[in-house]
């Protein structure tokens, strides 16, 4: 929808004499003021411009605190005990931050599902989800270095357990693993020298990320934003202008999200990290349990459900790795799992699956639940391998709406069906 | 044919999503890791939303600090002035001049205009110190034990979840929504009341002692605390000693140590959650208004 002809009218001299030589502000209108949004988006379409927001928000707090961190495992932990009792609202900073990179993976998950369940990956947004898939994999590494900046237990040992992984690639081709470790650690252990390294990683890829946002919405301005029925935009009753329709629901949905934010940045700011972590790191004393983030137990869980360590390793990339190709996996010939009688359920399987994977990934990896986690291990890959080729061939799909506005209005039974013309609608996209 | 086919699918499909939660439901209960230790959730004066420290319980738990706990324990991330500061147990700030310079640990400064480190009083600015130069020092007086800093202890404990997934899930669900941090000082309140004799047949190493809620229930650290509490307080202190008062009241004290701006943030906190309601309801309103041009033609 990106061809949409441009409406932007420069409004005094000044704005004309830039839009002659900068249209920056034409394509600012035309990408998010007068840009065509469908109708019939709910509020799960809230959470792109929630995690803009989030973007914006780590970055921000993250260069305050930079200005009082010191990466150095002497000072490291000092200097954080320092942001969160001596520096003037530093306490209030830091749980911003660590809450941030929490309410970050939440509304990234919620986003992820979204994609899923509507078929947002289908053609045309093939190159949309696979910048999306990329996106979230630089937000892990960037929340797993970011982890390890206060060098409490959990930090170190998390960075020791993680890093260590990559030796299970001696069994590939020997002394490749140990030279890659050897290599990330800066020298024969995890020391001050990763540390340091990792701080300067935490600080860029975060723009890295900003980068990618970009192409990220461009690819979305290019293929037009998907919606529940997986239609394309057809005609203009289809779709209303983003400001003021696309964007109040997204305002209103921010701040019911900062909401919960803010619950936990000052009511629960220690609830979603570990004790453990306000202990200074101590590489002669390993913790009873290493677990990583919440967000990354799924993950977790899948590479110790794996008997060899080096299988382990390629199954929990490989967890990620397999979202880049679902666009070629999937073979339905419709985009929403609203109209997937079949799929369906295997979608609320899926989704029941990371959650109990999740679960598994926190408990210690013996009896049942290394048993339980294998079984669901095996369902995340099948879902992908042979559910979604399969179920996608054998099964009819439910009879779609005409239109979006046929989907709107239809069930309304003011019986007009879709050939009305909303006022709304009519003062939309092109015509005004 | 293709009906047949999707029935036959959609009834699998069902039937796996039905297996998987059934059998979950019955799974992993305390599969793991020694038994369980169950400790006691109290209510303490700065738990929850509306949660700020009972002050005069702040001296009093100062008090034991300052007369049991000092003896083996630093604390030194907190600053004698921070014992002044708004949010604390606000002793006044000539009482803490006078404690701070007659600390027994004192400050090493230096070096001097002859070169040579020396040891000098404490002064506002200066950090509660223990009496050990370092773990070394600390693990040779104790017997190889080391008595850890407590600034941030209560922080750094918690208590392991041991239950069943589906009680998991309700807990997890409860506490978030009625701001449960308290754990910490659960923890720190059952240690220090929590020595008993060892049950029959549990063998107990040379200088250790028996604790229900320390992990393997072995501690090296004396009971600190006698039965008839370990301080005498003040007339106007507000309570009685007692082993049970002097636990939570240090227990008290050093959550504020590892927390001292808990008052503020909860405090803030509601400032900020009032002005996100209020707008929300006005988003929600303004989002009303506008759609209502599209939805009603
Ligand atoms: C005689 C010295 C001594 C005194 C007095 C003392 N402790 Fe300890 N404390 C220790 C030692 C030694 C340890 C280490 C125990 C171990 O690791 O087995 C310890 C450990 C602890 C721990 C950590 C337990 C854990 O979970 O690892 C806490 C909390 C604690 N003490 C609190 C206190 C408080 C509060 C007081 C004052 C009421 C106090 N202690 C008085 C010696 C002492
Ligand atoms: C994608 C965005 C980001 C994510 C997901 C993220 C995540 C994290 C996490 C999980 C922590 C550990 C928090 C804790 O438990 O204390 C952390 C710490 C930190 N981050 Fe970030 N971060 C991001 C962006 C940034 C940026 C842009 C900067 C600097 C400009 C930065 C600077 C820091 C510093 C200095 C710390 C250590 C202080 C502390 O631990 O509180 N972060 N980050």
């Amino acid at each position: 929808m990106a061809q949409h002809e441009s409406t932007y009218v420069p409004k005094s001299a000044t704005a004309r004499w830039w839009d002659e030589r900068l249209p920056l502000m034409r394509l600012l209108h035309d990408s998010f003021v007068d840009y065509p949004t469908p109708r019939n988006l709910n509020y799960l379409w809230t959470f792109g411009g929630i995690l803009s927001f989030c973007l914006v928000a780590q970055i921000l707090t993250g260069i305050v605190l930079a200005m009082h961190y010191q990466p150095s495992a002497a000072e490291a932990f000092n200097s954080v005990e320092h942001i969160r009792r001596n520096v003037n609202y530093g306490w209030m900073i830091r749980n911003f931050h660590a809450v941030g990179a929490s309410m970050f993976f939440i509304a990234v998950y919620i986003h992820i599902f979204r994609g899923l369940y509507y078929g947002s990956y289908k053609a045309p947004r093939e190159i949309l989800w696979i910048l999306g898939v990329l996106i979230f994999l630089v937000m892990m590494a960037t929340a797993f270095m970011g982890y390890a900046l206060p060098w409490g237990q959990m930090s170190f040992w998390g960075v020791t357990v993680i890093t260590n992984l990559f030796s299970s690639l001696d069994g590939i081709f020997p002394g490749l693993g140990t030279a890659i470790v050897e290599w990330l650690w800066g020298g024969y252990a995890v020391t001050g020298t990763t540390l340091n390294r990792f701080f300067s990683l935490h600080y860029l890829l975060p723009f890295v990320i900003a980068g990618l946002v970009v192409l990220h919405v461009w690819a979305l301005h290019v293929a037009g934003q998907n919606n529940p029925t997986g239609l394309d935009i057809k005609t203009k009753s289809d779709a209303v202008p983003m400001h003021p329709y696309a964007t109040s629901k997204d305002l209103l949905w921010m701040f019911i999200f900062l909401i919960m934010f803010a619950w936990f940045v000052f009511f629960l700011p220690d609830y979603l990290g570990h004790a453990d972590n306000y202990i200074e790191a101590n590489p002669l004393v390993t913790p009873p349990h290493i677990v990583p983030e919440w967000y990354f137990l799924p993950f977790y869980a899948i590479l110790r459900a794996i008997p060899d360590k080096l299988g382990g390793v390629i199954a929990m990339f490989a967890a990620i790795a397999i979202l880049v190709f679902i666009p070629w996996l999937d073979t339905s010939r419709v985009r929403s799992t609203k109209y997937r009688p079949i799929y369906k359920w295997f979608f609320w399987l899926f989704a029941f699956s990371c959650l109990a994977l999740g679960y598994l990934g926190s408990k210690p990896a013996e009896g049942v639940y290394v048993f339980w986690a294998r079984i669901f291990t095996f369902y995340y890959f099948a879902h992908f391998l042979l559910v979604m080729p399969i179920v996608g061939i054998l099964e009819t799909p439910k009879k779609l709406p005409r239109s979006i506005t046929d989907a709107v209005l239809g069930g309304k039974g003011d019986g007009s069906g879709g050939a009305a013309k909303p006022k709304g609608a009519a003062a939309a996209p092109e015509s005004r | 044919m293709k009906t047949l086919m999707s029935n036959t699918l959609r009834a699998a499909g069902m039937l796996a999503a039905v297996l998987a939660t059934s059998a979950v439901m019955t799974g992993p209960g305390n599969a793991a890791g020694g038994e369980p230790i169950h400790i006691e959730r109290e209510d303490w004066s700065f738990g929850g939303f509306f949660g700020h420290f009972d002050r005069p319980q702040l001296r009093r738990g100062f008090q034991v600090y300052k007369d049991v706990c000092a003896a083996c324990h630093g604390l030194s991330r907190v600053y004698f002035r921070n014992l002044a500061e708004p949010g604390g147990p606000m002793f006044d700030e000539a009482s803490v001049q006078a404690l701070a310079k007659d600390w027994p640990n004192q400050i090493t400064d230096g070096p001097n205009d002859e070169g040579n480190m020396f040891q000098r009083p404490a002064k506002l600015s200066d950090p509660i110190h223990g009496p050990y130069k370092n773990e070394q020092e600390a693990r040779f007086v104790n017997n190889g034990a080391y008595p850890p800093d407590l600034s941030n202890i209560i922080k750094a404990r918690t208590i392991e979840n041991h239950d069943a997934w589906y009680a998991h899930v309700f807990k997890m669900g409860r506490d978030i929504l009625t701001g449960y941090q308290e754990a910490g000082a659960d923890y720190v309140h059952a240690l220090l009341v929590g020595y008993t004799d060892p049950p029959s047949g549990f063998e107990l190493s040379e200088g250790m002692h028996y604790n229900k809620a320390f992990p393997g229930h072995q501690i090296a650290m004396n009971p600190p605390i006698p039965p008839e509490g370990a301080v005498e307080y003040q007339e106007n202190a507000g309570a009685k000693s007692s082993l049970e008062q002097n636990a939570r009241d240090v227990t008290a004290f050093l959550a504020w140590a590892s927390d001292p701006s808990l008052e503020s943030r909860k405090r803030i906190g509601w400032q900020v959650m009032l002005y996100l309601l209020v707008t929300t309801v006005l988003l929600y309103i303004a989002k009303h208004r506008i759609w209502a041009r599209v939805k009603k033609r």
